[in-house]
């Protein structure tokens, strides 16, 4: 664009350029861009300065904690039981120590919420799911298990094929520490195929039951089946997820 | 006409620079704006310090005051009251080279000054495109089942990224706004003096008293 000097003529209004339009169309350009990529810009910031300046910037890759109530439940280490229940051979109540005493599996995942935020490279340390089921014994009868939790709001449902996934885990520990109350500790589930939604916080009971009830987020109209790659079908789309 | 435009502005003469609907859609915007950036700190720095809150309550309170941001500038625009707003709007829309070359010089560069001075026009059309901004991507957040998951990502980033923007801008305005009277009085009560339009707004001035009409002038209302 060349800006030639001014030289309006007598009493005729000079030339104008319709700027406003130009600056109104480069940030929908910019704006559009960014929903298309920030997933990746967002990832190189993160990679680039690490997670502790990546996550202060705005639209960093971090945590947005969220509670139904309003509140989070405060769960001594020693006041906490999981209360397993249901179409079980053996009702149990575990302590955490019986939990921390398990087999632990761990790996490092990404966190990632159905809305769109996500945590890359979690890391999440707990009991296989399907390992807790085997110490109860489910019966033949038993179809789906339902999660409660210790803030009396949210619960959640899974199939029992998808709670044998090696990934579906009864999560004691994450980033490298105990699970903290933000973060739905001392106990909390993590459904590392599904969205972020599936992994209940402040987990409490698990009861096997022989239909899939819909838990809280299903009545706030979420997929039951909430795999990472949007597919809402009753098994595992990719095993890839997994 | 010459005699007008060479006489010493009146400092006693008042000149209305924005009308009553002007203020009321000003003033309206400006408290969609509050409520979405106290909500927004709220949402925001309450999950990164660890702060409950009643999440639940406070993302309807931004949900719906964000859906009702354009009102105040739509109904301001539209309809027989809006005549001083659409022109108002042409006038930040379009800019002389002189104006262009004023913010490329970041105001060093000479100016007649119309009505708003560059830098505050990019303020409005900037404040203007970013409220479509936020309808979308916040949209895009609320209403996500119809976008594929990488969008979501993409519209997060891009609604923190404009916000934090909007802070800035909004954080430079108020301070605009308090280190300059004059400014401050004319979004409350309407008016600046002859003289304060010498000074700031010469072009304008000139032009006001070249179309010298009565429904420019509150004092003859």
């Amino acid at each position: 664009m060349s800006l030639g000097p001014e030289s309006p003529t007598p009493g005729e209004p000079p030339k104008r350029v319709a700027i406003g339009r130009r600056v109104f169309i480069g940030i929908a350009a910019i704006s559009a861009l960014g929903i298309a990529f920030g997933a990746d810009v967002q990832s190189f910031l993160g990679n680039a300065l690490g997670s502790g300046l990546g996550g202060l910037l705005p639209g960093g890759d971090r945590f947005r904690i969220y509670s139904i109530t309003g509140a989070y439940p405060q769960i001594s280490r020693s006041d906490f039981r999981l209360e397993v229940s249901g179409l079980v051979e053996r009702p149990m109540t575990f302590t955490l120590a019986d939990l921390e005493a398990m087999p632990t599996t761990s790996f490092v995942k990404t966190f990632q919420c159905v809305t769109g935020w996500k945590v890359p490279d979690v890391h999440w340390e707990g009991v296989k799911l399907s390992h807790i089921l085997k110490t109860v014994g489910v019966k033949s009868e038993a179809v789906a298990l339902s999660f409660e939790s210790y803030d009396r709001a949210d619960t959640e449902s899974l199939t029992l094929d998808q709670a044998q996934l090696p990934d579906v885990i009864v999560a004691h520990r994450m980033l490298g520490a105990p699970v903290t109350a933000e973060h739905g500790g001392p106990v909390r589930l993590y459904v590392a195929p599904m969205f972020g939604y599936k992994s209940l916080k402040w987990l409490s009971a698990i009861r096997v039951v022989d239909t899939v009830q819909p838990g809280y987020w299903e009545e706030n109209g979420y997929p039951a089946n909430g795999w990472l790659d949007g597919t809402t079908g009753p098994t595992n789309p990719d095993p890839s997820l997994t | 006409m010459v005699a007008i435009i060479q006489s010493q502005p009146r400092a006693a003469v008042r000149i209305l620079r924005f009308d009553r609907v002007q203020r009321a859609a000003h003033w309206a915007n400006a408290a969609l704006f509050a409520v979405l950036m106290a909500t927004a700190i709220a949402l925001y720095f309450g999950s990164f310090f660890g702060i409950v809150i009643q999440r639940h309550t406070i993302a309807e309170i931004h949900l719906w005051t964000g859906v009702s941001l354009p009102a105040p500038i739509i109904v301001s625009l539209i309809g027989p009251w809006g005549s001083q707003m659409r022109r108002d709007v042409r006038r930040i829309s379009y800019w002389t080279r002189d104006e262009i070359r004023w913010i490329k010089s970041l105001g060093k560069t000479p100016l007649v000054a119309d009505k708003f001075n560059p830098g505050q026009k990019l303020n409005a059309i900037f404040i203007g495109a970013t409220i479509l901004v936020m309808l979308a991507t916040g949209s895009m957040l609320q209403w996500f089942r119809f976008f594929p998951v990488p969008w979501r990502t993409g519209a997060t980033f891009v609604h923190d990224v404009f916000a934090f923007a909007v802070f800035v801008a909004v954080f430079g305005h108020t301070v605009m706004a308090l280190t300059h009277r004059d400014s401050l009085r004319s979004i409350l009560k309407g008016w600046v003096g002859e003289g304060w339009a010498a000074v700031h707004a010469s072009g304008w001035l000139k032009e006001q008293q070249l179309t010298e009409d009565s429904a420019t002038f509150e004092s003859r209302e």
